[in-house]
């Protein structure tokens, strides 16, 4: 079987919000100082739940793909020495800018010239901009099932069981080969890779590919094919006056929060 | 410019659900004059439609085949883009929801536009549809618009205000028949075990967050609700907590959980990470107790107390209890 596992470099989700900032003109997120970018977490455990199929005894190549410059071949390079196969970096002028139409139709360009690929994974959503749709869109663009939201993933013969975070419980479904999957940090922690895997994963075959390569016309992503157009982004102001409620005691300071509240009639 | 809007309805219990009623009064002055209509599927399905219009909407499509009762994205995007093709809508509005988390995307797909998800606002600009959505784990917010139609876009629980029921209100029903074949089988579903009052609907809700040090401790933050009431307060958790072990996932407050707007939340032992602070900064009020004074949760609390949990808690829960 041939899985494939989408993997974005992003800024650090840690990065303490004292240190975030936004260039209101650009509408771009300034990159923290002496923070690095890192793959997102979501997609290390999307990973994870293809790596614990390969260890279940099936006969599985994993092939990492990351869409962007460069940097993403990082992103690559983690998911290989947790234990991926092949990488496989599109790279191309033409897809900076894309929007989640355009990521995915490059994405979806990609799986379908791999050919023979019957699962791909994807993080439930990227922790940047917390969109949540390139999974599902994928599916739909190749015609395939998607399972979003997974705590679990099983395979049964040629078809997928997905046990999925609902807000009222756990559902598990049943889909056909080929699928989508998007990976929940319900799953559990993704695997930190030893340094041997990280100096094998050095050898391992990074492929890229071009918008050409794809076959896909330049006009169709990147900023000029965005549907999307961010108009404005910014940091919401949050109030910053907050009362510290005081006391010689804990029982004192209890006793002057329960009068707070009972003022504000909340109690 | 008037234009229609689309709600993809859900149903709770034979009726319209709280959301939908939210998501048809804005897509009242989302259409400017034209017109709003619903999808509604499932079971009871038609019988809701008096609530629908009631709450603002003009036209219902609707099926009671209960195969839709039981979500599957491929059978109710169906149907949506049936509804879609018919009405041919400039908006289409879906709840922050299983199904819009699901079927969203995959109307946006299907039609070559665009999808905004989970936004806290939509509204029209100067006649362009414009949505704003948390990004960055709630760190920054984005505005877009849409250079291609319909626009779709999943809004959160309590974003807007339902509209108060219009008396006899009354409009047009239009069958969308039964559902089609689907490729995904449900095999199974374990209910999140919960007593008492969901966390959505509490008006009070106590978390408990990574400070706490370990799971028992979470039986004080339970003893806290306790005291508040058990009609009135209910139990949460971090990220951090939940990924530890420590309380149900179903718990959990969060971007990746569930988002709360009780009139008191209570953050105990939380720190506030961004990602935690866009499941409850609609809250009407936090209180935050937390042993480090620079924590970020103290920025978004109206009421703060610095000190330990574990000599803070125990204390309010008397001083809780001595004040009913």
């Amino acid at each position: 079987m041939h899985f494939v596992v989408c993997a974005k470099q992003i800024p650090d989700p840690e990065t303490p919000p004292s240190a975030f900032r936004v260039n209101e003109q650009t509408n771009e997120v300034i990159p923290a100082q002496g923070i690095a970018p890192v793959l997102s977490q979501f997609d290390a455990i999307a990973a994870e739940a293809a790596l614990r199929l390969k260890e279940a005894g099936s006969d599985v190549k994993i092939t990492v793909v990351s869409l962007g410059k460069e940097s993403a071949a990082a992103a690559i390079k983690q998911v290989l020495a947790m234990g991926a196969d092949e990488g496989l970096l599109l790279d191309d002028d033409a897809f900076q800018g894309s929007d989640w139409n355009g990521t995915v139709k490059i994405l979806s360009a990609a799986i379908q010239k791999l050919g023979n690929v019957d699962a791909v994974f994807c993080g439930r959503q990227a922790a940047d901009w917390d969109m949540g749709q390139t999974g599902v869109g994928i599916a739909e663009t190749l015609g395939w099932p998607a399972s979003i939201i997974a705590k679990d993933v099983k395979l049964d013969g040629d078809k997928l069981v997905v046990q999925r975070v609902l807000p009222d419980g756990f559902q598990t479904v049943k889909t056909p080969l080929p699928s989508v999957v998007t990976v929940s940090n319900e799953l559990g922690e993704p695997r930190y890779p030893k340094l041997a895997q990280i100096m094998q994963a050095a050898k391992k075959t990074v492929t890229k590919w071009s918008a050409a390569d794809l076959g896909i016309d330049a006009s169709s992503v990147g900023a000029a094919g965005a549907r999307l157009k961010l108009e404005r982004l910014f940091i919401p102001q949050s109030g910053g006056n907050v009362i510290i409620i005081e006391g010689e005691t804990p029982q004192e300071q209890a006793q002057n929060l329960v009068k707070a509240l009972q003022a504000d009639k909340v109690l | 410019m008037a234009q229609d809007v689309l709600v993809v309805g859900e149903l709770a219990g034979g009726a319209i659900t709280s959301t939908t009623a939210e998501l048809l009064n804005a897509a009242k002055s989302l259409a400017e004059g034209g017109a709003v209509a619903v999808t509604l599927l499932g079971s009871g399905a038609s019988g809701a439609a008096a609530g629908a219009f009631a709450a603002g909407a003009g036209k219902a499509f609707t099926s009671d085949d209960a195969a839709y009762d039981d979500v599957r994205a491929d059978q109710w995007a169906a149907a949506v883009d049936n509804a879609i093709g018919q009405q041919n809508p400039g908006v289409v509005l879906f709840a922050q929801s299983p199904v819009g988390r699901d079927v969203a995307p995959r109307i946006a797909f299907r039609r070559n536009t665009a999808a905004a998800m989970d936004c806290v606002s939509v509204a029209m600009d100067g006649g362009a549809f414009k949505a704003t959505r948390p990004c960055y784990g709630g760190n920054a917010q984005a505005v877009y618009s849409f250079t291609t139609a319909p626009a779709v876009a999943t809004v959160r629980a309590k974003s807007f205000d339902a509209a108060e029921p219009a008396a006899g209100a009354s409009g047009e029903t239009v069958d969308l028949g039964a559902a089609p074949a689907s490729n995904i089988e449900i095999v199974g579903m374990e209910a999140a075990v919960s007593a008492g009052l969901k966390m959505e609907e509490a008006p009070i809700v106590i978390a408990g967050g990574r400070g706490l040090g370990d799971a028992d401790s979470f039986r004080e933050i339970e003893a806290l609700a306790d005291a508040f009431g058990a009609d009135k307060a209910t139990t949460g958790a971090s990220r951090a907590a939940v990924d530890l072990g420590w309380y149900p996932p179903a718990k959990q407050v969060g971007l990746t959980g569930k988002v709360v707007t009780p009139d008191l939340y209570v953050a105990v032992a939380i720190s506030g990470a961004s990602q935690h602070m866009a499941g409850c900064s609609g809250s009407k009020m936090i209180v935050a107790i937390n042993r480090d004074k620079e924590a970020n949760i103290f920025k978004s609390a109206k009421y703060g107390i610095v000190g330990d949990w574990k000599a803070v808690v125990p204390a309010l829960i008397e001083a809780v209890k001595a004040a009913k």
